[in-house]
Parts: structure tokens; C-alpha cells; sequence
């Protein structure tokens, strides 16, 4: 089967006041159709900058220095704007990190859920209006019709998780990028958005490519996992192979450090130092090495 | 926005309107200059002079004065003007619409033109025009409106522009018999387009004297707080939507960097109604402003406070709209 998303050897460097600073290293992953795919990695391991590439919303400082990023068998990393902007919505889509920033505070729900079907599937307003409440509720919001009237803020960051989950979906796109959806909500929230996701995901088939440094997360709803550290893939394999019997060091210690909710009595481990120095080290003997080249 | 907030504004007017009335005239009698000097010809004898002091009650006492004043007030009467010898509040409120067309002419010219700037910037972030932007606003800024009233006299003098009009409200050749001083308005309503055009025309350049440094504030605070919101996570989604640039700045972003520009513009917009003062007298434009002046170097103590009164009452005004407008902008705000 091939890939909807095929990332090689991806490289890319946040250029600051003339530092150049290394953020992945030669990152490869492909996501294929229909599946989840964990990108786990620390904070700064580079997994939500790959994320920000395939959107093609990365920083105006950060430049691809090299590899490629095929979506659905195109290349996307240098895509024209105008280009870009069709792929978006219809064929790409964002569950954003943080519910409570991601909708415009000065705009009602609907109107934010019906803009998109609008844009990219040509609806009138009527269709769209019609669809945005079906879409609310397949996310199980109850009094659908009160809330497409209700602005971001009336809302708890529950629901609007729930209101950006139906965003994603809504032009029923080939892959979604989650970026840490379940962060930024509350533990028991938590748990339902992430049966929510995984719900509208197997009914409509989409790809996503499931970027969190919660292991848990990866057990719970992931088919395959890639380890992110320094902008390396460290691992990567069935996401039940990769979480039961992990090969790398680094893995094995990320997975000490992830609380587990059917163990509770388990004492917690901090990534050892040393170990994650030796993978600076050795990110750093790669930068040489390449500058060398 | 409930009744209750707004009659509770109405009544902290109250107390404002009061404490301008006592400044004013307090501040009145203490500059220097004599009403009735300034009134009657260098010939009067000291009994001319003596019998005018007590026909507008200036031999009595300060208190006494206030007391009659204040009283007068309560009862809706503003005094009767040395100089012109009518009632203040007719005076006032029959020159008023004039000034209150100018005003709101300005300030739709400072929002298209400070809008423009401040999107053009935004749309063009870190190129080229983006500078231009910034430039073209801090030129326009570092003009006061009197100058540029002046520079534009001195523009159309020098081309010998005759099609722009420096001075007055009404080509001379119109007849037009207006039931009231909004010409703008009932010229429109009464479809005398040739009214319209002419009020239009006459209007143009005192307008854009008191837009101008408006309109380049109005830029530079819609720019910055249009690019505090591109940084927004809601802009990123959309941008994921596949929105075009331009309607994110205007659709997602314009909105909420509403709050903060039109908190600003109500600030200055009182500062363009003080502005009038010059900009009408350069123009010879008969609105209140025009005739503050006038009445200051008559001493003519009645209107003045009449007049200071009314620019009062309109900042006043203009600032509830402010407060009402947020209720509408922003959506947190529309409970309470």
C-alpha cells in the first residue's frame, strides 16, 4: 500500500539573527492510508515542527535544507501558495493543540465550521448550515442547533475540541495532523476526546498523523509510532512492538517516564542524563558530519 | 447592552457636566479681558458702561453670578450673547450641525484611509510596502491638522485650483432654503444632489485637514494589534483551512483588533472636535468651532461657556458610543 504521506530525509534549520539552529536531522516516516501514526518524542525533539511543515505553516525562519515530503504522492515541501491552499481543508487538516486559542473569539461556531465546507466543497450557506450540525453531532455535541448560534467563549474546552475535531473532518480530508490534541484538556476529557478521534477516524478512514509525547496516548490509538529525539528517528515500528519490547534505550527510558493509568503504584523514572547527552552528542557528530559532506 | 448601564451613565454625566460648568466659568473670570469694554465704542461714559455691567449682571459679586448662572442653567437657559445679542442655546445648537457633519466626515475619511494603511501594512508584512506604510503614517502624524489646512490653502493657491473650494460651506451660485443646518443630510433627503455635491466639495479639504492626523494613528494602532492577532492560533487554522491572506486579515483577524483601535479613535475623535476651532476658522467654515473663536476674542462670556458646555456634551457622547460599540465587537462583552 503506498503511503498517503511520505516523509525522507528531512531536514530543516530555524534561522534566528544569523544562528542557525538544527531542528530535524534527516527525519523519515511515512503515514499510510487509514492509519494513526504516533510521532512521540521531549519537548524540542522536533515532532511538531514536522507536523508544521507537512500544513506548511512552519515559521518564516525555519528553511528545508533538504529531503522531501510527498502527500498523496505529490511533492508539497516548496508548494506555491496558491497551490497550497486547495490541498488545505479538502485534503489536509489540523486538530490544533490548544481548544481554547483555535477558534476566533469573535465569530460564532457555525460560522467557523461552515466557512470551510463553503471554500472547499462549494456549498451554499443553507447546505453547509445543514452539514455543520450533522457534523456537531457526530462529535456527540448535544443541542447542536443552539450551538452553530454560540460563540467560542460560551463553550467549555471540551466542546471545543470537540468543535475543532468536526472542523478537521468536515471536508473529510485524507490526513489530519493532531498536535497534541489532548494536551492543553483536562485528564477526563482527556480520554473521551481521544475516543472521539479515533471514532471519526476508523468511520471515515482518514490518515492522522498523531504527534504527542504522551506514550499513553501512542497504546491507546496508534497503529504505528515513530521516536523523535534531536530531530532523529531513533525507533520506529507497530506501535504495540515499539511500546511492549523497545529496542532503543531511549525508548525504554521514555516509557519509564510515562505515567500508566492501569499502573498506579509504579514509581516513575526521569529520562537517564547521560543517555540524553550521548544523543546530543551524537546529533552533534551528525552536524559535522553533514557539514563535512 | 441593557438600559440600566446606559441610564447609569447618563446620570454620571450629571456630575461631569457640572464640574465643566464651574471651571469654565471660573477660568472666565479669572483671564484677564472685559466683555463690555470689547462691546461698546472707545466714546462711552463711565454711566454707559456702568448701566451694560448691570443689564448682564457683571457688577454683582462671583458667587452671585454663579448662583444666577447655575440657575439659569438648571432651567435650560445658557444666557443671551454680548456680542451677538441672541440666545447662546439657539446660537449654539443652530451652528452645531454644521460642525457635527464636518466632524463625522472627518472621521469616516481618517477610518477609510488609516484602514487602508493599516491592512495594506499587514497584508504586505516584512516587504516593501510595509515600510511605506510605516513611513507615509509618521509623515502625516508629524503634521498637526492647522498645518495641513494651511498647506492645502497653499496648494490651491499656488495651482490656482479652482475646482476645490478653500473657504466656506455653499457655492455662493446654489440657493438652497434649508429647514435646517444639516445641508449634507437634507440636501440627500430632498435629493438636491447639486446641494450635496457642492456641501460635499466645500468639505473636502477642512475634512481631511482633521482626518489626516487621525487617520495615521488609526494605522498605526489597527496595524499593530491586526498583526498581534496574525499570531493567533485561530489565524493558523485557518490558514490550515486554506483561507486566501487577505480574507484571514479582514474576516479573522480584523474583528478582534476592533476593540483597541476604536477605544483610540474616541479618544482622538474628541481631539478632532477641538480641532474644528482652528481648522474651521482657516476655512472660514461657519460651524461652532469657528464662532469659539470669535466669541473668545469678545470676551463674550455667555456663549463661551455655552459653547464649552456643548463640546462637553459631545465627548461625552462619543465616548458611551465607544463603550456600546465594544458590546458589539466583542462577543465576551455583551453580558452585564
Amino acid at each position: 500500500m503506498s503511503a498517503i504521506l511520505d516523509i525522507r530525509d528531512l531536514h530543516l534549520d530555524i534561522v534566528a539573527s544569523r544562528r542557525r539552529n538544527h531542528i530535524l536531522r534527516g527525519v523519515s516516516l511515512d503515514v499510510r492510508p487509514g492509519e494513526v501514526h504516533g510521532l512521540v518524542g521531549e519537548s524540542g525533539a522536533g515532532k511538531t515542527m514536522v507536523g508544521k511543515v507537512v500544513l506548511g505553516i512552519a515559521p518564516p525562519t525555519a528553511q528545508v535544507t533538504g529531503g522531501s515530503v510527498r502527500f498523496d504522492g505529490g511533492e508539497i515541501t516548496h508548494m506555491p501558495d496558491r497551490a497550497r491552499r486547495s490541498l488545505m481543508g479538502a485534503g489536509l487538516a489540523l486538530i490544533p493543540q490548544d481548544p481554547m486559542t483555535s477558534l476566533n473569539p469573535a465569530r460564532r461556531i457555525g460560522d467557523q465550521i461552515t466557512d470551510v465546507l463553503r471554500l472547499h466543497l462549494g456549498m451554499g450557506a443553507g447546505e453547509a448550515g445543514e452539514r455543520a450540525l450533522a457534523l456537531l453531532r457526530d462529535v456527540h455535541i448535544r443541542n447542536a442547533g443552539r450551538v452553530v448560534r454560540q460563540y467560542p467563549h460560551e463553550l467549555s474546552g471540551g466542546m471545543r475540541q470537540r468543535v475543532l475535531i468536526a472542523i478537521a473532518f468536515a471536508c473529510r480530508p485524507k490526513l489530519i495532523v493532531a498536535d497534541e490534541p489532548t494536551t492543553a484538556l483536562d485528564v477526563t476529557v482527556q480520554r473521551q476526546v481521544l475516543r472521539l478521534i479515533k471514532e471519526m477516524q476508523e468511520n471515515a478512514g482518514t490518515a492522522i498523523l498523531f504527534v504527542t509525547h504522551d506514550l499513553g496516548v501512542v497504546a491507546k490509538i496508534c497503529d504505528r509510532v515513530t521516536v523523535l529525539q534531536a530531530g532523529r528517528v531513533l525507533e520506529h515500528g507497530p506501535a504495540r512492538r515499539v511500546i511492549e519490547e523497545p529496542e532503543h534505550p531511549y525508548t525504554r527510558a521514555l516509557m519509564k517516564a510515562t505515567p500508566r493509568y492501569d499502573r498506579p503504584g509504579d514509581l516513575l523514572e526521569p529520562v537517564p542524563p547521560a543517555l540524553v547527552d550521548e544523543l546530543n552528542a551524537a546529533a552533534a557528530a551528525y552536524d559535522r558530519e553533514r557539514a563535512g559532506a | 447592552m441593557s438600559l440600566g448601564f446606559l441610564l447609569r451613565r447618563l446620570l454620571l454625566a450629571i456630575p461631569t457636566l457640572v464640574g465643566v460648568a464651574v471651571i469654565v466659568f471660573v477660568l472666565l473670570r479669572i483671564v484677564p479681558g472685559d466683555p463690555i469694554a470689547m462691546l461698546i465704542g472707545p466714546g462711552a461714559t463711565p454711566a454707559d458702561i456702568q448701566k451694560l455691567r448691570e443689564l448682564y449682571g457683571l457688577d454683582r459679586g462671583l458667587l452671585d453670578q454663579f448662583v444666577l448662572y447655575v440657575g439659569d442653567l438648571i432651567q435650560g437657559d445658557f444666557g443671551v450673547s454680548i456680542s451677538l445679542r441672541q440666545d447662546v442655546m439657539e446660537l449654539v445648537l443652530g451652528r452645531l450641525p454644521i460642525t457635527l457633519e464636518l466632524c463625522l466626515a472627518a472621521i469616516v475619511i481618517a477610518i477609510l484611509i488609516g484602514g487602508t494603511l493599516a491592512v495594506a501594512g499587514v497584508y504586505w508584512r516584512g516587504r516593501w510596502p510595509e515600510a511605506g506604510v510605516d513611513g507615509v503614517s509618521g509623515f502625516i502624524l508629524a503634521i498637526p491638522d492647522f498645518l495641513w489646512a494651511l498647506l492645502f490653502i497653499l496648494f490651491v493657491v499656488i495651482f490656482a485650483f479652482s475646482g476645490l473650494p478653500i473657504s466656506g460651506r455653499l457655492s455662493h451660485e446654489i440657493r438652497f432654503d434649508a429647514l435646517t443646518n444639516f445641508y449634507l443630510l437634507e440636501s440627500l433627503v430632498r435629493l438636491r444632489f447639486d446641494v450635496f455635491g457642492s456641501v460635499l466639495l466645500h468639505m473636502l479639504l477642512p475634512a481631511l485637514s482633521l482626518a489626516l492626523p487621525l487617520s495615521a494613528i488609526i494605522a498605526r494602532v489597527l496595524k499593530s494589534s491586526l498583526n498581534e492577532a496574525m499570531t493567533q492560533d485561530y489565524v493558523l487554522l485557518a490558514r490550515v483551512k486554506g483561507f486566501s491572506r487577505i480574507r484571514i486579515v479582514a474576516r479573522e483577524a480584523l474583528r478582534n483588533a476592533l476593540v483597541p483601535t476604536v477605544t483610540l479613535t474616541g479618544v482622538q475623535f474628541t481631539f478632532l472636535v477641538g480641532g474644528t476651532v482652528l481648522v474651521e476658522k482657516i476655512f472660514s467654515y461657519p460651524g461652532i468651532g469657528n464662532m469659539a473663536i470669535d466669541a473668545v476674542i469678545n470676551r463674550d462670556l455667555p456663549l463661551i461657556q455655552g459653547l464649552v458646555l456643548t463640546f462637553a456634551v459631545l465627548f461625552i457622547a462619543v465616548n458611551l458610543l465607544v463603550d456600546m460599540s465594544y458590546a458589539v465587537l466583542n462577543p465576551r462583552m455583551r453580558h452585564g
